[in-house]
């Protein structure tokens, strides 16, 4: 099977040959290629040749178009700061006063440079895999993506407090987002995935989230021209896993403080299940934590398909070192292969 | 009314980010128990409980963040019986380490303040250096970082090195998502505890001025 092939029998929720593995690496490119995470992420062929040498290496059945998340309101010219060892960050909010969002003009996906990298990227890696592994894709939902524009305080009091400055800041950033993810999939992306931690019961409750973040997310979706997994980024799914459902979504990301067997039961037959190693403890991770993690994994999610085996977060840390991948990747080409007869004798 | 019952409506209208009725009930119980009391045994005991229901995933950090503003807004300006001992106490800060995200300084500052501590804020995306001089400048002793990335988390360790280089004794107590995710993290990187919540940064800085 190739890694499209599998990925689409398990979302099907059918059992494909081998659980298939996300491993969601947008800076281990640099390590790769000898370059600094800022000049790694300069040029669109860096990124490429980054992704087409990580997936060979690690037998990954995914390529990932993302880079980081501020990329969006980067485009809106919000200031960048570049680390030498973790993603590029926003730095302080370019909405200074909140009311600042009536005037926002959407930047153009095609024409604004930092976008258009990733379209060239998108572009480049349809052409190196074709049809043979699912090109990624990323947009910030219009109701995660204005704690990046004008700094979680104030986006949680414009939310609670000034319902007329929310609502015409999601039909902004909605029409965005429904541009950039088209345009994605127009350049060769398979699936976007729709990073959404501000709908994470972690972070609003369910029936906050039920007038906000999953009106949005329904009417946002219904408007991509291709499939969508949701990802809390860390935040628990469960307690809404139901609403999510609903939203159209082919896949959800599962955190790793939530029970995998639990997300699992809750979504099988409607959802796929992606994650949900813990990445922040990965970069100390030995190899044998590495094997013992996976099974774990493929043990309370693997069998009836539904399930992509990767990190939590939707991002592997830079410091997560390659000794670990290659023993996550090594794990799961082991223990992953259907029909995981293993697991009738296994105890954890 | 009994402590109980006015802290359960409290709570019920904190959560539900009702600042009226909250404000109301506070008044209420102010004119029958007077502001220390109240403020001692309704909104840190409330807040405290709050932050546990979140460790738990009873509530979401909005509901958290929200009950913290209002409770700061109901205690801002008001004098507050603890002054003569924040006087003696030593110099204490909080900062939001190398990001913009202060949203968990905010809700721990809210605690620290209704509890009557002084605790300054150093801001927000403040690298290692800048830090390392505030620190030095203003003798802060109890030092409350607050990040978001696991890089950033790292560097913590850079501080704890120059300070010690620097002779300066400061107890450094960590919080923020990565050590939320690792719980070996902090001792890792140097600090001298981690608070899982509000209500814990609350109770080990009292442990650390105590000592």
């Amino acid at each position: 099977m190739t890694s499209l092939q599998r990925v689409l029998t398990t979302l099907g929720h059918q059992e494909p040959d081998r659980v298939p593995m996300f491993l969601m690496l947008t800076m281990h490119g640099a390590k790769e290629l000898g370059l600094s995470i800022q000049d790694y992420f300069s040029r669109a062929e860096y990124v490429v040749e980054g992704q087409l040498r990580l997936r060979k290496k690690y037998r990954n059945d995914c390529v990932v178009a993302f880079l980081y998340a501020s990329i969006e309101v980067e485009a809106w010219g919000a200031e960048i700061v570049y680390a030498e060892d973790g993603p590029p960050n926003s730095g302080e909010p370019f909405l200074r006063k909140p009311e600042d969002g009536l005037q926002l003009e959407i930047p153009s996906v095609k024409q604004t440079p930092c976008l258009a990298k990733v379209l060239q990227i998108t572009k480049q890696l349809k052409a190196a895999v074709k049809d043979e592994t699912p090109i990624i894709g990323v947009v910030m939902s219009p109701f995660s993506l204005p704690v990046m524009q004008m700094g979680f305080e104030a986006y949680l009091r414009v939310m609670y407090e000034k319902p007329d400055l929310f609502q015409r800041l999601m039909q902004i950033n909605s029409e965005f987002c429904v541009q950039w993810a088209n345009a994605q999939l127009e350049a060769g992306a398979t699936a976007i995935c729709y990073f959404d931690p501000v709908s994470s019961p972690t972070i609003v409750p369910r029936r906050q989230y039920l007038r906000t973040g999953w009106e949005i997310a329904q009417r946002t979706i219904a408007r991509f021209q291709g499939p969508t997994a949701i990802h809390m980024a860390s935040g628990n799914c469960l307690p809404i896993v139901d609403d999510l459902a609903q939203t159209g979504t082919a896949v959800v990301g599962s955190s790793y403080v939530e029970d995998l067997a639990d997300v699992k039961a809750a979504c099988a037959g409607r959802m796929t299940v992606l994650g949900n190693l813990n990445g922040i403890e990965m970069a100390r991770w030995s190899d044998a934590d590495a094997e013992r993690h996976v099974k774990d994994a493929i043990a309370k999610a693997g069998r009836g398909g539904g399930y992509i085996l990767s990190d939590n977060h939707g991002e592997i840390p830079f410091q997560v070192p390659d000794s670990v991948l290659s023993a996550i990747s090594e794990a799961v080409h082991t223990w992953g292969r259907y029909p995981l007869d293993w697991i009738d004798a296994y105890d954890g | 009314m009994t402590f109980a019952s006015i802290t359960e409506h409290f709570e019920q209208a904190l959560l539900a980010v009702d600042r009226v009725s909250a404000q109301q009930i506070l008044q209420n119980a102010i004119q029958e128990f007077g502001q220390t009391e109240v403020i001692d045994r309704v909104v840190t005991t409330t807040l405290e409980h709050i932050g546990a229901q979140w460790e738990s995933g009873q509530v979401a950090l909005s509901q958290v963040y929200m009950s913290g503003v209002i409770c700061e807004e109901f205690i801002t300006g008001r004098v507050l019986d603890h002054t003569e001992e924040a006087a003696e106490m030593p110099p204490m800060a909080i900062v939001t380490f190398e990001d913009y995200h202060a949203l968990g300084k905010r809700i721990v500052l809210s605690i620290l303040h209704a509890q009557g501590l002084p605790v300054k804020d150093l801001g927000v995306g403040i690298h290692a250096e800048p830090l390392i001089r505030m620190v030095l400048e203003q003798n802060i002793k109890i030092l409350l970082i607050s990040t978001l990335m696991f890089p950033s988390a790292l560097h913590i360790a850079h501080v704890r090195e120059q300070l010690d280089q620097a002779g300066h004794a400061v107890k450094i107590i960590v919080g923020g998502a990565p050590f939320r995710f690792d719980d070996q993290l902090w001792q890792k990187i140097g600090a001298d505890a981690m608070g899982r919540t509000a209500a814990d940064a609350v109770k080990l800085t009292q442990q650390l001025l105590e000592q």
